[in-house]
């Protein structure tokens, strides 16, 4: 197997255009997971912990864009102020040796309708920066991921980070289901982003990709903020997943448990903006 | 590949490394330091826990070709000396926190971690700290007494 270790941005580039079949590798936290059980065999692993420029995260015009190499414990401790809501999302990621580790850009690159990250950087319209030695290009998150484990990456491209639009008095909250208190996979999960006029929302883990509940969204952001509104809100946001029967829960319960975590989340937000 | 970085202090140069393999696989059969375990090797159980360049992780999750020219220090390298035990060690073994001891070298290095970041944790930030280290034996009572102790030594 080839180890390609470019040394900066413009090398790992020009790396993965020569080398379409490496696999690219930050925190390992999936991809070793694959190799040690021997489930993939890719011919070169192209490591991006060498690239200064991924671990990077600055203040745009209307947001904040955050390096792919960032990791869930700097998410945490170093934006948590700007994005409460991914910094809730990324506290309830596996474990703190799994948090140094694991990255944003390796969450979007796995893909996972129960990719923790995913949900508030949907609820924020969040979009992906990719790039290749041909340009960059900035995509929606939601035509960015297309599919489970699926998206829209080409093979020449690698992602270089995500832009997330920060609004003025924003309250965002996230809240997941699991076994545990930590080291779960979502049973399933919901965010929602509530800001002047406009309420933003994203479902995990109930459905093939994260899924926005478009119809509680603009019921939401009308709404005046009363028990009676949040459980229509719960409602629609359930009408809105397609889960299915698996291992960590049923479908119904998946909608149930959606229902109280919208109902639950949009009363903490606008409990929030009214403080 | 060749494989150079600093183990416990100590620079290594190892040959025949497989790129791919992890970094508790050279640990552990190709540098002669069992002390990391392997449980799972798909970081679920912590057993594995040791600094990459000060930071917690599991080594079952770091390739091997991720290692070159980094630091690395596992449970080997935290006693002062061969014949003296760390004082979380120490702790440990009073409070009866080892029964097998498969979990032991992990929960020690993570326990070294909480206490570099918190010298005087919470018992709700002890067991965040410590979620990611599965035990079969204690049922984590006397390692949250170990933990304990040890920060107020
Ligand atoms: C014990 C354990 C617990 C976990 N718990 C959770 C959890 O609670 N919630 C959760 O969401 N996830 C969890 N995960 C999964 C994993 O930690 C996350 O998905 C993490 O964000 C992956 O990041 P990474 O840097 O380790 O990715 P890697 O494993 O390095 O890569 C993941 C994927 O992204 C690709 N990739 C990485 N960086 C780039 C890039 N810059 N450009 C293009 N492709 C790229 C890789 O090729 C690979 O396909 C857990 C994993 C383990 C082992
Ligand atoms: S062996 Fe690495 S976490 Fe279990
Ligand atoms: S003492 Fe046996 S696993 Fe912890």
């Amino acid at each position: 197997m080839e180890f390609l270790q470019p040394p900066g941005w413009r090398e790992a580039l020009e790396a993965r255009a020569a080398h379409p079949d490496a696999l690219p590798i930050w925190g390992g936290t999936d991809v070793m997971v694959e190799l040690n059980f021997a489930r993939t065999r890719p011919a070169a692993l192209l490591d991006l912990t060498h690239v200064p420029e991924l671990s990077r995260w600055e203040s745009e015009d209307g947001g904040v864009r955050i390096g792919a190499g960032v990791t869930y414990t700097r998410l945490i401790a170093e934006l948590g102020d700007r994005l409460p809501g991914l910094a809730m999302a990324s506290r309830t990621v596996g474990s703190p040796q799994i948090r140094n580790r694991g990255t944003i850009g390796g969450n979007l690159g796995s893909s996972s309708p129960a990719g923790d990250a995913l949900p508030p950087l949907y609820a924020a319209g969040a979009s992906v920066e990719v790039a290749s030695v041909r340009g960059a290009r900035r995509i929606p998150i939601d035509e960015f991921i297309v599919g489970p484990k699926r998206n829209v990456l080409g093979e020449d491209e690698l992602i270089a980070g995500v832009f997330v639009p920060v609004r003025d008095d924003a309250a965002q909250q996230f809240a997941k289901v699991g076994t545990r208190n930590a080291m779960v996979i979502a049973v399933c999960s919901f965010a929602v982003d509530v800001s002047e006029g406009r309420v933003g929302t994203c479902i995990g883990s109930a459905g093939p990709t994260p899924i926005r509940a478009r119809e509680a969204e603009a019921f939401a952001a009308s709404a005046a903020p009363e028990d009676a509104a949040a459980r229509e809100f719960g409602e629609l946001v359930a009408a809105a997943a397609s889960p299915i029967d698996d291992v960590r829960g049923t479908a119904a319960y998946r909608r149930h448990a959606l229902s109280v975590l919208a109902r639950r989340t949009i009363t903490w937000a606008w409990e929030t903006r009214c403080a | 590949m060749r494989l150079t970085c600093v183990v416990n202090g100590e620079p290594r140069e190892i040959d025949g490394v497989w790129e791919g393999e992890s970094l508790l696989y050279v640990l552990r059969e190709r540098m002669q330091l069992p002390g990391s375990k392997n449980a799972c090797e798909q970081g679920e159980c912590g057993s594995c826990s040791v600094y990459l360049d000060d930071v917690l992780v599991c080594s079952c999750l770091v390739a091997a070709g991720q290692v070159e020219g980094r630091t690395v220090t596992t449970v080997e390298g935290l006693a002062p000396t061969e014949d003296e035990l760390h004082p979380i060690q120490a702790a440990f073994v009073e409070a009866g926190a080892v029964q097998c001891g498969f979990c032991t070298p992990g929960l020690i290095v993570a326990t070294h971690d909480l206490l570099a970041r918190n010298p005087s944790p919470s018992d709700a930030e002890i067991r965040e700290a410590l979620a990611g280290n599965l035990c079969r034996c204690t049922g984590y009572e006397k390692i949250l007494d170990a933990v304990r102790s040890a920060a107020e030594a």
